[in-house]
């Protein structure tokens, strides 16, 4: 079984988001990176693949050189190789142009994306690569059994949720739920030592162009001051949510 | 040149989602100067009501393709529709489903695809959005100068009017493109409960409610306040509450008009998933809580006591309003 894992490169949970003081960036000043979280779910998921069926886990980050410790990051939790495509995205379509390359010279019997990377948003990146490739696109996957060349498959609908399945090759959009937080494979010494070793090509972009253009940044507008209301006066929180905020 | 909108149904009814999508379609081609479309898939409720919304006409595809969502079939649809109606813009909301389709649905039609867009478009020569970045902590404008564009909205971030009206209703015909098939071997919808992503009144709690033996007063509030229940995230972690119902960065990103927190410190990955709410009450024990700052009202007290109290002035507020 070949699994390609895509790895966004992202600012931690808890970082601050600030933009550069034209607003034409994002400021990446004192910001750390880590692995895209959904894509946390997905490389475990790979491994487990692996370890049942035999076969590699492949990691690829369309970036330039700084998302490298990322790549190793994830190296060092157990993928085989990683694959740094150099560049500098600026949108959905640019990365998933580049994976969907890189898959047809490699034929991966899975690929797992997450299901929204959290700098962007955009949600696009694991459709694109299905839709190029010309292969199943399970998108929200929060289960995922293989049967031979077949995958049973579980995807979260708006108010719940459907089994499905699929033959390979397939693409997924994954999340929680591939496998539980408590289950997320984390670099221990030996991973992180040989992680140092393991193969990290760079390849150049292929020739694409970005289908967006990205203007002005903006922070969103400052909160008012809340207003308190006693506990022993409930009433007036209620008159508060009919009368001026009127969402009751 | 016209617009085209995916009006989604569930189990062939529609919902505030569709006719948000309907009414964002109708505003962007009065700004372009041209007609929207509206595109039905499967059997449905009458589609003339999108007439309201200010279609000027809904084309309905039935047939056994369509009998159940396929995003592949759903795509492939959209672009032989917006081949024989030559829309250059194709509006979807952000369900699940919705975004499915889009990015597949961009490739089949080589279009510029902009999701997560919270706002109408700002300009429309070239298309300029609004859209939401970093988990709601930035927006950034977007835009798009290839010949077709596909929008992908933000469910319940731009709001629905109601007006008068009703519209042209046809069968259309397409030919679709041989697609991957995936099958679905069974779907599992949670009964008489609000899916989070569209209901308008959330009620959410956290650890400080204690064990999931505590959630009673919870859906009981929620109950009359007719809203949906979410929680945070080491809650669903725990297992006290199910994973559909975890909320913020890692879980699933809300807009409802009210939102209120009980018992949730008010992490910011928390917020990350919530702060978009219109109004945010918080309720919490420790008047230091983070999440006092991120409120427009805020209650310091013991959640036993002042979510009963609050259920009850609710419930005397609507019977006598
Ligand atoms: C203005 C701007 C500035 C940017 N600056 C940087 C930067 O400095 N450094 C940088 O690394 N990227 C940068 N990016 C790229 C960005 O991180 C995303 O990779 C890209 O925009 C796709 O985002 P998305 O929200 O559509 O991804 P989504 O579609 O939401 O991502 C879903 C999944 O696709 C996969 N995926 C997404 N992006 C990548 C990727 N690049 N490589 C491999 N897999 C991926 C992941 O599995 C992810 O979970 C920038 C993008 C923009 C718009
Ligand atoms: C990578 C990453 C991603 C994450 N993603 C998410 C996410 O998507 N969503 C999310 O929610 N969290 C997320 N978290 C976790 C987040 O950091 C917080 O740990 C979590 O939100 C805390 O949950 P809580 O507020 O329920 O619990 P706590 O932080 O324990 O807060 C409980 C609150 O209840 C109050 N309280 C206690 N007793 C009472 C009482 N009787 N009456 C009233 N109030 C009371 C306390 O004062 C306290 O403020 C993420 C963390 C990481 C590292």
């Amino acid at each position: 079984m070949k699994v390609l894992v895509c790895i966004s490169h992202v600012p931690d949970t808890t970082s601050k988001i600030n933009f550069t003081s034209d607003n034409s960036e994002f400021d990446k000043n004192g910001v750390q990176f880590v692995i895209n979280p959904y894509d946390e779910f997905g490389l475990t998921r790979a491994m487990w693949i692996k370890e049942k069926n035999g076969g590699t886990v492949t990691v690829v980050n369309v970036g330039s050189a700084e998302t490298e410790p990322t790549l190793r990051k994830a190296l060092a939790i157990g993928a085989d190789d990683a694959v740094r495509i150099d560049a500098n995205p600026s949108d959905g379509f640019f990365v998933a142009s580049q994976i969907a390359a890189l898959a047809k010279e490699n034929n991966y019997d899975i690929i797992i994306a997450g299901r929204e990377s959290i700098d962007y948003n955009g949600g696009q990146v694991p459709g694109m690569i299905a839709a190029l490739l010309n292969q199943p696109f399970i998108n929200g996957c929060i289960g995922l059994e293989l049967e031979g060349n077949n995958a049973q498959m579980i995807r979260e609908i708006d108010g719940g949720k459907e089994k499905l399945s699929a033959d390979l090759p397939i693409v997924i959009g994954g999340q929680k739920g591939l496998v539980e937080e408590k289950d997320l494979r984390i670099p221990n010494m030996r991973g992180i030592m040989s992680a140092r070793t393991k193969p990290l090509q760079v390849r150049p972009a292929i020739d694409s162009s970005s289908r967006t253009k990205v203007g002005d940044f903006e922070k969103p507008a400052p909160k008012s001051a809340v207003k308190m209301v006693d506990a022993e006066n409930v009433q007036e929180l209620v008159s508060l949510l009919h009368n001026e905020a009127k969402v009751i | 040149m016209s617009v085209l909108v995916y009006l989604e149904n569930w189990e062939g009814k529609f919902k505030k989602n569709s006719f948000e999508a309907a009414q964002y379609a109708a505003k962007t081609a009065e700004m372009m100067g041209t007609e929207a479309i509206g595109v039905s898939l499967g059997e449905t409720d009458d589609l003339a009501v999108f007439g309201a919304y200010g279609l000027s006409k809904v084309i309905s595809l039935g047939g056994a393709d369509f009998g159940q969502f396929d995003n592949y079939k759903t795509a492939s649809a959209l672009k032989s529709i917006a081949e024989q109606n030559s829309a250059d813009t194709l509006i979807i909301s952000g369900t699940l489903n919705g975004k499915s389709v889009a990015p597949i649905a961009s490739i089949m039609l080589n279009a510029g695809l902009i999701t997560n867009v919270t706002e109408l478009p700002s300009s429309v020569s070239p298309l300029t959005l609004k859209r939401s970045v970093f988990s709601s902590k930035g927006f950034v404008n977007y835009s798009s100068e290839e010949a077709t564009k596909i929008v992908c909205f933000i469910p319940n971030s731009v709001g629905v009017t109601e007006g008068s009206g009703s519209c042209e209703v046809v069968q259309g015909n397409v030919s679709l493109d041989a697609t991957p098939t995936t099958t679905i071997n069974e779907v599992d919808r949670i009964k008489g409960k609000i899916p989070l992503p569209e209901a308008e009144r959330v009620v959410s709690a956290g650890r400080g409610l204690k064990g999931p033996e505590n959630w009673g007063m919870i859906e009981e509030l929620a109950e009359v306040l007719d809203a949906g229940t979410a929680c945070s995230k080491p809650v669903s972690d725990m297992g006290w509450r199910p994973h559909t119902e975890h909320v913020g960065q890692t879980g699933i990103a809300i807009n409802p008009d009210l939102y209120i927190a009980i018992g949730i410190s008010g992490a910011i990955q928390h917020l990350a998933g919530v702060s978009s709410s219109k109004v945010i009450v918080a309720i919490n024990n420790d008047a230091e809580a983070p999440f006092f700052k991120a409120a427009d009202y805020g209650i310091i007290g013991d959640a036993f006591e002042v979510v009963p109290k609050l259920t009850e002035a609710i419930r005397n507020f609507k019977a006598t309003n």
